[in-house]
């Protein structure tokens, strides 16, 4: 059994990712989304964490806030991978429940 | 799958209600069923029908009155939530001596109880907020 | 009671500032009719819920904390509240208001509703629920 977090806040001026990083467990996934993406760039404050917690975590970013955003690719975390809509449906369904850190 | 979903931040200032319509359409793409869009807080805000925002900009309303006819979506606003924002259907107003009601088509106004009944008949639930 | 589903439901927000405090309750008490397993879980900004002596005269907003109270006759007893939290926040249990179930099985013994429960503890909570909503 499995949860789908997702996050749809800046961490740099947010708490939600840091509480989901510090409560998702082994074999959940982190779907960011909204301003959530900004979790997903490289080099920043808490890039590290979520790098750490993608050893034994999933994590996605919804491509169209990305995108919307204009993060450049070359700046996003690696382990962080990208889904469109149709990629999060997916993933709610892959997962057994879905938590939202709103 | 049967996937429910809750709005909970009003249209325009928070992308909720625009995330919860791409992702209900992508399911229902993939041939899953959306039995229910449950709206509570500010997501009640999404069934007035007198917004008229400029028209080069997207109708969050009309988008999810258009998806719910298509799709036979059951779209759901919190009474007790609509109630305190404004959003009232003709029989409330009615009720509650209003000269007018504002409630978009599509919506019906109902209580909490169908967003419990949600999670108890759908196999997932998604929450859209802030 | 077996096909019950657990409904976990999320509070991270502190009240009176913004509503979800309020609404999420308003869920809870309506939630507590459909015979299904309910917990709260209280973290983050969430545990300021939960403290003592709100009174909301002066800001002219309906105090809703006395209702935390009522939950047990709702047959809703299961409050955890995380003690990072309340760590982080420099609060401890004894600034949270007492709240209290009667157990119906040994006599109506007033047992406390809520529960301090570590980090870790939260988590493995909210991983074993079916249905989990965030306010």
């Amino acid at each position: 059994m499995s949860t789908l977090h997702t996050v749809n806040k800046s961490p740099f001026g947010d708490g939600a990712l840091s509480s989901c990083i510090a409560h998702c467990k082994a074999g959940d996934g982190v779907l960011l989304i909204e301003d959530g993406v900004y979790g997903a760039l490289a080099g920043s404050a808490i890039s590290e964490a979520v790098v750490a917690c993608s050893a034994d975590v999933a994590f996605y970013r919804l491509e169209g806030d990305v995108a919307a955003r204009g993060l450049p690719g070359a700046k996003l975390i690696r382990q962080v991978k990208p889904v469109g809509y149709d990629g999060f449906v997916d993933l709610v369904t892959e997962y057994d429940r879905t938590q939202s850190w709103l | 799958m049967k996937l429910g979903i809750v709005v909970s931040e009003g249209p325009y200032t928070h992308q909720a209600a625009d995330t919860a319509y791409h992702f209900a359409k992508a399911a229902l793409d993939k041939g899953h069923e959306v039995p229910r869009v449950f709206f509570y807080h500010d997501g009640v805000n999404v069934a007035t029908r007198l917004s008229v925002p400029p028209q080069d900009e997207r109708h969050i309303q009309k988008n999810w009155t258009a998806l719910a006819a298509a799709n036979d979506i059951d779209m759901v606003v919190c009474i007790a939530a609509a109630q305190r924002r404004g959003i009232l259907d003709e029989n409330e107003a009615k009720r509650q001596g209003k000269d007018a009601s504002n409630l978009a088509e599509g919506f019906r106004i109902s209580g909490l109880g169908q967003l419990i009944e949600m999670g108890i008949e759908c196999d997932r639930m998604v929450m859209f907020g802030d | 009671m077996s096909d019950a589903k657990k409904f976990l439901y999320v509070n991270r927000k502190a009240p009176y500032g913004t509503i979800y405090a309020l609404e999420s309750l308003e869920v809870v008490l309506i939630a507590a009719a459909f015979e299904q397993d309910v917990s709260l879980a209280f973290l983050d900004d969430g545990v300021f819920q939960l403290t003592r002596d709100q009174s909301t005269d002066a800001i002219g907003v309906k105090n809703f904390s006395p209702t935390f109270r009522a939950l047990g006759d709702y047959e809703v007893t299961k409050l955890f509240v995380e003690k990072e939290s309340l760590d982080e926040r420099g609060l401890d249990p004894s600034d949270l208001q007492e709240i209290v179930w009667e157990d119906e099985e040994e006599d109506w013994e007033e047992k406390p509703s809520i529960r301090i429960v570590s980090r870790a503890e939260m988590a493995d909570i909210m991983a074993d629920q079916d249905v989990v909503l965030s306010f």
